[in-house]
């Protein structure tokens, strides 16, 4: 069936900005251009006022299966995903068992075709079982539908193991994604090390743990010329070397998250476990640097790094309690409050949630160009509401942003060319 | 007076008020101890339960006895003898607690904000006695009363506390109120025992020993974790000892007036030489026994019954 998307502002990041209808057809975007009619059979979506986008990408996403089926499940992933606006979502191998192989990776993508809704892309370990000794597969790993490999959680210490994953992974075009966590460092640590830590007698984790993986990761990049991609940076530092690095060409892109450009680490006053990441909540000084990062396209790409944990796990004590929080279903607003605030533009907002992630895969995605996949959101800018856990499409409520009134809304999802997604006048 | 607020979590947010509060009605327990019969019926018919995650024998002991000279049932609870080993969660423990009607808890644990969180979770009143490397607000309470017993006036007092101040949720309590009460406090040791700002609490930081016990009242040892030395905080016990033990010679850069005290358990040689532990200076004794009376007087005025 086809879908004309009738009188919405169009944002395709770097290809078109204007009012325009779009036209969906076989699954593929087959025309955007004013004043379309619709063919016989079509259905009709009005989206005056409206923002048509690319469905959004997100290189960053635990969905938890295998194993940890509690927390989320492939399902309840992309149901939270396209709830959000995303229609690719990249989920990292830390499940159980770790995504190191063929059969966990085509496991991931049966479920993902059994959901039916967003394209869940996976992402494989970079060493067998995430251990940081021997490389995982990832000839394997590549030709069973892996996009990136990583050992997220668990980062690569040993720099002879990621220097050879580095030069491997170039000859599959694969790119590399690092948490960059330098773990003795790091240890025990659960939150930004600063007075508040000092105040709270709360072990941290130090800035320096994650520059000193990133000045590495650049200097291998560098050494190899390997494509390099960031996760979540949250540092002063990091943004800083990223910058410098790109300036001498070293093929790096880096990500940040929503919570790292909106809160601090005042927020962990209390011993709020829901104010507990990795890496953790920063200083404001950071958080003016990640800002100015995403502004001045040091840092190309936002992603939630979605961590869903269960109620239970982050009722334990601070130190005890899980890392993470949920994300999928409070980006779009969050980043649109950059766009408030006068920190980007909406056309960089968009290309931030959609281009550039597609670009740092080399993913056919993010985009609204005749003939490519027809992963269409549209989104409400204005429409005010309040984030309430207990209507998340996640399994999981582990967000510090309860009850926060944030703006913008995704309306409808389209993923392939099929409504996957359409918020109900109920909810709102 | 009475003290507003339900539960006893940490000093830093204790007005000079309060404290003094709690110091004065310890003092009114202090007799009690002293007697033949050593109990009053200030709490008869409450229950005080001693929650204590972490192994300890002198706190609980002097809660226990605090809270049975005071006429209070008395219950421990450790984790070895309870669910906890099966998984069951803090504030669950704590709430099965409470449903046996527990007046007051007192809450022993390795993880930082465990007594905030079970006081935000349960209508029994709560007090922390030692959350990871947070607070021990009775230790500290207890202390202050020592020092306070030894004539000595907070405003302007010299004290040093030396050793692993970043890993001591008895320093930090001390600061808290130390500060607060007008003294002027010195932290003592290596880089790698300070915790990231540690002058931003208001006291002075000083690595060498010597300078920092110069002309000082009050020296507060803490103890040295020995099992540190394996995660780089100190190369050796033999030169920690050296550079930061108390020696009767160290006494001597003091004032001559000066009191030495430590929270236990102290490890001879190590942090404090032994002479110097059972000298005329030390206090260490009397802290173990004003830490009941203390205790006496935070539990009765956390009972509600005071008037």
């Amino acid at each position: 069936m086809s879908i004309l998307i009738k009188g919405g502002r169009v944002i395709d990041p770097g290809r078109f900005v204007g009012m325009a209808d779009v036209l969906i057809d076989g699954g593929k975007i087959t025309a955007v251009a004013p004043q379309l009619s619709a063919p016989a059979g079509s259905r009709t979506i009005q989206a005056e006022g409206k923002l048509v986008v690319p469905g959004f990408v997100d290189l960053h996403v635990h969905f938890r299966e295998p194993g940890f089926e509690y927390k989320e499940t492939i399902q309840s992933g992309s149901a939270a995903a396209v709830a959000g606006g995303f229609t690719t979502v990249c989920c990292m191998p830390n499940t159980s068992p770790v995504n190191d192989n063929q059969a966990v990776t085509e496991f991931i993508l049966e479920r993902a075709r059994l959901a039916g809704l967003a394209n869940v892309l996976p992402i494989g370990a970079i060493t067998k079982g995430s251990e940081g000794k021997e490389l995982a597969e990832i000839g394997d790993l590549r030709r069973s539908g892996c996009v990136a490999i990583s050992d997220d959680g668990k980062p690569v210490m040993n720099s002879l193991v990621m220097r050879r994953a580095m030069e491997y992974a170039s000859a599959f075009d694969l790119t590399v994604v690092d948490h960059c966590e330098d773990l003795h460092l790091a240890e025990g640590g659960c939150m930004n090390e600063g007075l508040i830590s000092t105040e709270l007698g709360l072990p941290g984790i130090p800035a320096a743990a994650e520059d000193v993986m990133v000045a590495r990761n650049l200097s291998l990049s560098e050494l190899t010329g390997a494509r390099l991609h960031l996760a979540h940076i949250s540092t002063a530092g990091s943004a800083r070397m990223v910058r410098e690095a790109k300036a001498r060409g070293i093929p790096v892109t880096a990500e940040a998250c929503p919570h790292h450009f909106t809160l601090t680490e005042e927020l962990v006053r209390g011993y709020n476990t829901h104010a507990k990441m990795n890496p953790p909540l920063r200083t404001w000084t950071d958080v003016q640097a990640i800002r100015e990062g995403l502004r001045d396209g040091t840092i190309d790409v936002i992603a939630t790094d979605h961590a869903p944990h269960a109620t239970q796990e982050k009722q334990q004590d601070f130190t005890e309690a899980p890392f993470g929080i949920v994300g999928l279903e409070t980006a779009l607003s969050l980043t649109l409050g950059l766009v408030e605030e006068g920190v980007l533009s909406i056309e960089q907002a968009v290309q931030k949630l959609t281009s550039a992630p597609a670009a740092a895969f080399g993913l056919k995605k993010g985009t609204l160009a005749v003939g490519a996949d027809a992963d269409v959101a549209i989104v409400d800018q204005q429409e005010q509401w309040e984030v309430d856990p207990s209507k998340f499409r996640s399994k999981s409520r582990n967000t510090p942003f309860v009850g926060w009134k944030v703006k913008g809304r995704v309306l409808t999802t389209i993923v392939g060319g099929r409504v996957v997604f359409e918020a109900s006048p109920v909810e709102r | 007076m009475s003290l507003k607020r339900k539960d006893l979590l940490s000093l830093a947010p204790l007005a000079v008020d309060e404290i003094t509060l709690i110091l004065d009605t310890a003092d009114s327990f202090k007799e009690v101890t002293g007697r033949e019969i050593k109990k009053v019926p200030a709490l008869r018919g409450k229950t005080v339960v001693n929650l204590f995650f972490e192994p300890s024998t002198r706190t609980r002991t002097s809660f226990e006895l605090a809270a049975k000279r005071l006429s209070a049932d008395v219950i421990n609870f450790a984790p070895s003898s309870s669910s906890v080993v099966k998984g069951e969660t803090l504030l669950d423990t704590a709430r099965n607690i409470e449903a046996m009607q527990a007046d007051i808890i007192v809450l022993r644990h390795s993880s930082a904000g465990a007594a905030e969180a079970l006081a935000q979770g349960v209508k029994s009143s709560v007090i922390n006695a030692g959350d990871g490397w947070h607070e021990h607000p009775t230790q500290a309470l207890l202390d202050l009363y020592t020092i306070r017993q030894r004539g000595m006036s907070f405003r302007g007092l010299r004290v040093a506390i030396v050793g692993d101040v970043s890993h001591s949720r008895v320093a930090r309590s001390n600061i808290y109120a130390l500060v607060k009460l007008g003294a002027e406090v010195r932290v003592v040791g290596p880089p790698t025992m300070m915790p990231w700002g540690v002058e931003k609490l208001g006291v002075t930081v000083c690595h060498n020993m010597d300078e920092g016990l110069r002309d000082v009242n009050v020296i507060m040892m803490l103890r040295l974790q020995l099992e540190r030395q394996g995660r780089a905080q100190f190369p050796s016990i033999r030169e920690y000892s050296r550079l930061y033990g108390l020696t009767a010679e160290r006494v001597r850069l003091a004032d001559s007036a000066a009191i030495v005290m430590h929270p236990g358990p102290i490890n001879r040689g190590v942090e404090i030489a032994p002479d110097v532990a059972d000298s005329l200076s030390s206090v260490i004794l009397d802290q173990v026994a004003n830490g009941v009376a203390v205790r006496m007087g935070i539990l009765y005025l956390m009972s509600g019954t005071s008037s």
